[in-house]
């Protein structure tokens, strides 16, 4: 190991969080071997990559549900009967026990998330990056309804 | 009755297509912009009073006033579209609804203080919005408004967008700069500012989506009919994003000094059930609370400091009597605790104690000495941390102890 640090090269370097994406997205999640692939192609150390995408909440470390529910959490949603109560009725819904985050097939996960900007239509979660807006307790369990049938 | 300017293209159909934005007056400001020099427009934007629109409420002028003139400097500018702070939701509409608007102020602005390269860097869980921003840019592109020579003007301008990854502090401004270079969304000390030193290290101007918005229509109807807008101190129009316990949430654009009270009743159609307002949040959840003797508060920077709070983004949050405030008040502390960015010891330590401080109270774990703790956290918090995220999240509970002490010595003894 050489004992001086590596030059970087501020370009490449400001191509880090992009990278994590595509890597994110053909990996399924940033596993070590695409931890491993972007620090080699972006000349970084992996030590760096991965201070870099454990700062961010959108990077996954581990294997994504099919379905990621993300109830949010925001004061609004809060205030309109969303957030803990919303996803209470979630978890409840899915048969999640407490503490416990993904069913057992792995095809659900349930977790909250800081304001999702879309107050106006509050309560509302989101579903990998598509957001349901307006859910009352009835259209919640529509929704999910329609995806466990799947 | 007050014409909308902002919101003036938002919600006709197809508004988000250059071509709609081109038959409703769309890209008319541009050449008359690049007709002046970029002195004069600075000018104009001074004379407007413009101020931004992110929460801060810098003047702009003054703003890009700071980039330095020498055209062999290489200059930035960065378009936030970081929009995070809990309750607000305007810049999301902009930029789904009215891209090209955004793109034409970004333009303007850019001839101005004579940067040649921009930057949008937006929220990661805006999926849409970055949908919207590629496709616009790529019009623009494609009808030379972006690109070498925009209008034979031998100005050019190249634009583009960048992802963020989740992280509320990237919506400051230098925290932002650190992540377009693809580092941790961490905040840099000030001096060096934007303006000498931002992004790699050349000088920057960062502005908010909303901001940007104004630019066309300061130049294209001058800066006189701006400033004619809201008032003296708070010049031009603002978009307030109501939400909570009102029968209409939405974006309601009005000129700055509107009274609150007509914001919330004439425009968001008052509270739901129709019950009485027990306290209001009036520029999103980092800005004090104002209680229902202040609902006369006009909804301008000066008037909002003087009622013992501040304007913020323009988010209004209602909260209608029988909610319980220490459940408020926990809700906004553990945002401000999952958020801080772990840099300096009294917002890391600090916003965490407070959350499960209040976490504890909440559920009826509360201990004799809480409130004072409480109280001692915010003093050890305000002033006393690098970004004003620590200020951010101890404001709030500070005036929430203040206004509900009552409510939070009660829920000591028993949760409710």
């Amino acid at each position: 190991m050489s004992p001086t640090r590596q030059v970087q090269d501020p370009a490449k370097r400001a191509m880090l969080l992009t990278a994590l994406y595509i890597a994110q997205e053909q990996y399924g999640h940033l596993s070590e071997e695409a931890i491993q692939r972007v620090s080699a192609r972006l000349g970084l150390s992996p030590t760096e990559v991965l201070s870099t995408a454990s700062f961010y909440t959108l990077y996954n470390r581990q294997p994504s549900a099919r379905y990621r529910i993300q109830v949010c959490a925001g004061l609004s949603c809060h205030l309109c009967d969303g957030a803990e109560s919303l996803e209470r009725q979630v978890r409840q819904k899915l048969g999640l026990a407490e503490g416990q985050d993904r069913t057992k097939d792995g095809r659900f996960s349930v977790e909250t998330v800081e304001c999702l900007a879309a107050c106006d239509t509050a309560p509302n979660l989101r579903i990998n990056d598509e957001l349901f807006a307006r859910l009352s307790p009835e259209a919640t369990d529509a929704l999910l309804d329609r995806l466990m049938k799947e | 009755m007050f014409e909308k300017v902002l919101l003036r293209n938002a919600g006709v159909p197809g508004s988000e297509r250059i071509d709609v934005y081109l038959s409703r007056g769309g890209y008319q400001a541009l050449p008359q912009a690049l007709a002046r020099t970029p002195a004069e427009l600075i000018d104009m934007v001074k004379r407007s009073g413009l101020r931004g629109r992110g929460g801060a409420g810098f003047p702009s002028g003054m703003k890009w006033g700071f980039m330095p003139t020498d055209p062999a400097i290489t200059k930035y500018v960065c378009v936030n579209t970081d929009e995070g702070e809990p309750g607000t939701f305007k810049d999301r509409q902009l930029v789904e609804q009215d891209p090209h608007q955004v793109i034409e102020g970004v333009i303007i602005t850019s001839y101005a203080v004579g940067a040649h390269r921009a930057f949008v860097y937006i929220r990661g869980e805006f999926f849409d919005g970055m949908k919207r921003w590629v496709k616009a840019i790529a019009d623009a592109y494609e009808r030379g408004y972006l690109g070498r020579d925009i209008l034979g003007s031998g100005y050019g301008l190249d634009l583009s967008v960048h992802r963020g990854a989740g992280a509320y502090i990237c919506g400051e401004e230098t925290a932002m700069i650190e992540s377009l270079e693809g580092k941790r969304g961490q905040p840099r000390k000030k001096p060096p500012f934007p303006a000498q030193a931002g992004l790699f290290g050349r000088p920057t101007l960062v502005h908010n989506v909303e901001t940007l918005c104004n630019v066309p229509h300061i130049v294209q109807r001058g800066p006189e009919w701006y400033a004619g807008i809201g008032t003296p101190k708070s010049t031009g129009p603002k978009i307030f994003c109501v939400s909570g316990h009102v029968n209409r949430p939405g974006n309601y654009e009005l000129p700055l000094g509107a009274p609150l009270r007509e914001i919330i009743f004439e425009h968001a159609g008052g509270v739901r059930g129709g019950r009485a307002i027990k306290a209001v949040i009036p520029g999103g959840s980092s800005t004090p609370m104002l209680t229902p003797d202040q609902l006369d508060t006009p909804m301008d920077f000066e008037s909002l400091a003087q009622a013992g709070s501040m304007l913020g983004t323009g988010a209004v949050i209602v909260i209608g009597e029988g909610t319980c405030m220490v459940d408020v008040t926990r809700r906004i502390a553990r945002f401000f605790a999952h958020e801080s960015c772990g840099y300096c010891a009294p917002c890391r330590v600090g916003t965490r104690r407070l959350a499960e401080t209040l976490e504890r109270v909440e559920t009826g774990q509360g201990r004799p000495g809480d409130l004072d703790l409480l109280a001692g956290l915010c003093e050890g918090i305000q002033g006393r941390t690098f970004c004003p995220l620590g200020d951010a999240a101890a404001a709030p509970v500070r005036r929430s102890l203040e206004l509900f002490r009552g409510e939070f010595e009660a829920h000591i003894r028993s949760a409710c």
